[in-house]
């Protein structure tokens, strides 16, 4: 049986066009971009097309804008650490408490260094309180960084009306826009984004391609100091076939841009609608208003989700989930617990994330399977009794701590 | 995926004894919820004989928790109480064919799920003293609480020391970080401060046993264990001795598998217990000793 992939947040096959379009600079074309001869030439040009692919999907206003990097972290990485170093009088930054793990560790980690990070919390649905955010925006923020789409619930912030503000307040402003790119139209040209990341594998080139957008004139301090590759501001040998890639796939967004809003969303609502009719104790987790056209995440509640992913490969079903146990930490993903969802459903929940290669028929597939996965577990939970919880949960089942 | 050996996977996917023991008169509920593991072991014990007659179990928790609370009852059945309470957390362990080491936690629930029933049929109070920690050391599955205690217990000054304390640190190195973290915070409560590069606290090796000495020790229990290997058509062979690691050839049908892995876990064991220090034992062909999981 072919599998059914609803776990594209996580990564994307990379589409066939695009693996086509990089073959020939593997082969033929494997020249080095930087050198004088013709072998280099050809993969130059092939680097200045895909930078132009990439400017055209963000509606960035100069292909200059653009740096490859190599992941999705490095371009976070660079960019919070370029607005420090730019601006040593500036000791602070603002982000929130769901950002993915490529700015929460490496914040923790700067906190270690002196400086002073701020967490926007957010409510039971995700969103951010712009009021806090006004009130700690200073002229000690160096840089704010947030999210334009949480990964994990893909609920969407008011990232271009945060860079206003920060942009006001003389601070730099950057988006972790991974999810974002690709599903969402852009036009930074018209935003006081200063800078933005992008991670190739999310959108249907390969894993380990990234960009970071450089709006220009923003000051910036490199990561990887050395050669004169991408201006100087990224050296390296370029990874000539994975951007050749991701220019590819950018272009594809670009002309999938309307299908993805309009019936990838189409098919995750039907999948989300009928899993909540037909699992009792289940509710979406975000904000389902305001969110990625592919992503649905659903609490099931008194279940735990590692054990729930395992039924689902067994039906050959790829989803994924914030329990513990999926990421051998000792506490449940953090962006359940920011929202405030208790532990016995933020274990429980499960990520769905289509892309547009999902079909109708395997969102029927998975609405058929999914309800008596969750009813086998419950069977096993000591919170559950019969056809429904045990009155009071809580009380029914109150392990000492062990 | 977390690398399950397909015991595990057979415990969850058909758990024995699932769900509520109508008539147990022995329950202990532990876990924390907050970790996302939690079991509740229920039991039926013959009074006159304190024999386990029949052992159900409910977990909210992830494939390993079910399939080791599922391998528990199978275990204690038919066992009376003071032989059930012999079952240890690695006996569970075992019994599934092994769990990745940030899994290894489910197994010591299951065990103490069994003392807590069997404190509650025996109408005493049960209280637990195990507190857990964020996973450190993913070699040897040592967790944080485990090295701050023993940080502070022994006055430790070097991930050197912590490694020969708790093993934690003595692979492949990729948690030092995170040990002299601990140690700096730890040695920060008793007012010092962590210097890199201080030497361990005690001399690894034994005094007395010069390295001629050593060496023939370690030759000595490759050559106890080499008649098993010949038998099931390997061997092994000492190729050089470089401080704590110990490199090793290993030949013949088991090379690079599986078996392997627990063949050199086993005799690396054996080498510390008679060399009465932390080594290492490293296959110099195909295959090694730690097979880290990896998870995106
Ligand atoms: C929001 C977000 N930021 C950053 C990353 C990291 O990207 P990469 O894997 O390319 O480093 C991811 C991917 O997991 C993500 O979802
Ligand atoms: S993780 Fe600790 S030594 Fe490998």
């Amino acid at each position: 049986m072919e599998g059914i992939y609803f776990d594209n947040n996580a990564t994307t096959r990379v589409d066939p066009a695009v693996v086509e379009a990089m073959l020939p600079y593997f082969t033929e074309q494997f020249g080095n971009p930087s050198s004088m001869h013709s072998f280099g030439n050809k993969v130059g040009l092939a680097i200045k097309k895909a930078r132009m692919q990439v400017q055209e999907l963000l509606g960035a206003e100069h292909d200059s804008e653009i740096i490859f990097t190599s992941c999705g972290t490095e371009s976070d990485s660079t960019a919070l650490l370029s607005a420090l170093k730019a601006q040593p009088e500036r000791k602070e930054i603002i982000t929130t408490t769901v950002e993915h793990p490529a700015i929460l560790t490496l914040c923790a980690y700067l906190e270690k260094e002196g400086y002073k990070v701020h967490y926007l919390k957010v409510d039971g649905k995700g969103r951010l309180d712009l009021d806090e955010y006004k009130k700690l925006l200073s002229e000690q923020t160096a840089v704010v960084s947030v999210m334009w789409a949480n990964n994990e619930t893909g609920t969407f912030f008011p990232v271009v009306e945060m860079a206003e503000l920060a942009n006001a307040a003389g601070a730099m402003f950057h988006t972790d826009a991974v999810q974002a790119v690709g599903k969402v139209p852009l036009n930074l040209k018209d935003t006081k984004i200063d800078m933005l990341s992008v991670s190739g594998h999310k959108l249907h080139a390969p894993k380990g391609i990234g960009v970071l957008y450089l709006k220009r004139g923003t000051r910036f301090r490199p990561l990887l100091r050395g050669g004169h590759q991408e201006r100087g501001r990224r050296a390296g040998t370029e990874n000539t076939t994975s951007i050749v890639g991701l220019g590819k796939a950018a272009e594809m967004a670009l002309e999938a841009m309307t299908f993805e809003n309009t019936e990838v969303a189409r098919l995750r609502d039907k999948l989300e609608a009928a899993i909540l009719a037909k699992v009792p104790r289940s509710f979406v987790t975000g904000n389902p208003d305001n969110r990625l056209p592919n992503t649905s995440n659903i609490a099931f509640e008194f279940i735990e989700g590692e054990a729930i992913l395992l039924l689902l490969n067994k039906f050959g079903i790829a989803a994924s989930s914030g329990s513990a146990c999926t990421s051998g930490s000792l506490e449940p993903s953090h962006v359940m617990r920011a929202m405030g969802i208790p532990y016995t459903a933020a274990h429980g929940t499960v990520r769905f994330s289509l892309s547009r290669y999902s079909t109708e028929a395997e969102v029927d597939r998975v609405i058929a399977v999914v309800p008596e996965i969750i009813a086998q577990l419950r069977k096993l939970s000591p919170y559950w009794e019969g056809d429904g919880p045990a009155a009071e949960p809580e009380k029914a089942f109150a392990p000492t701590y062990a | 995926m977390w690398d399950y050996s397909d015991k595990v996977k057979e415990h969850f996917f058909q758990p024995r004894n699932a769900g509520v023991l109508a008539d147990a008169n022995g329950v202990g509920d532990v876990g924390s919820i907050s970790c996302g593991d939690a079991l509740r072991l229920m039991l039926k014990v013959e009074p006159d004989t304190d024999i386990i007659l029949d052992a159900h179990f409910q977990t909210f928790g992830c494939g390993s928790a079910i399939a080791s609370s599922s391998a528990l009852t199978e275990m204690i059945k038919g066992k009376t109480l003071d032989e059930a309470l012999k079952v240890s957390n690695q006996d569970i362990a075992d019994y599934l064919d092994g769990l990745p080491p940030e899994k290894m936690h489910c197994s010591v629930m299951g065990r103490e799920a069994l003392q807590a029933a069997v404190a509650n049929y025996r109408g005493e109070v049960w209280s637990d003293d195990h507190e857990e920690g964020a996973l450190i050391c993913k070699c040897f599955a040592i967790d944080a609480v485990l090295i701050e205690d023993t940080i502070r217990a022994n006055e430790l000054c070097s991930v050197e020391d912590v490694t020969n304390y708790t093993k934690a640190g003595g692979g492949c190195s990729s948690c030092h970080e995170g040990i002299e973290e601990i140690l700096a915070k730890v040695m920060a409560e008793r007012g010092e401060s962590f210097k890199p590069g201080t030497p361990a606290k005690e001399e690894a090796k034994p005094v007395g046993m010069t390295n001629l000495q050593r060496i023939r020790k370690i030759e000595a229990v490759l050559e106890m264990v080499r008649p098993q290997l010949k038998r099931d058509g390997g061997d092994i062979e000492l190729v050089d001795v470089d401080g704590k690691t110990i490199y090793v050839n290993m030949t013949g049908a088991c090379a690079g598998c599986q078996m392997e892995a627990l063949t050199l876990q086993g005799i690396q064991q054996k080498l510390m217990e008679e060399l009465k220090e932390f080594i290492k034992i490293v296959p110099t062909k195909a295959g090694a000793l730690s097979r880290a999981t990896c998870h995106p």
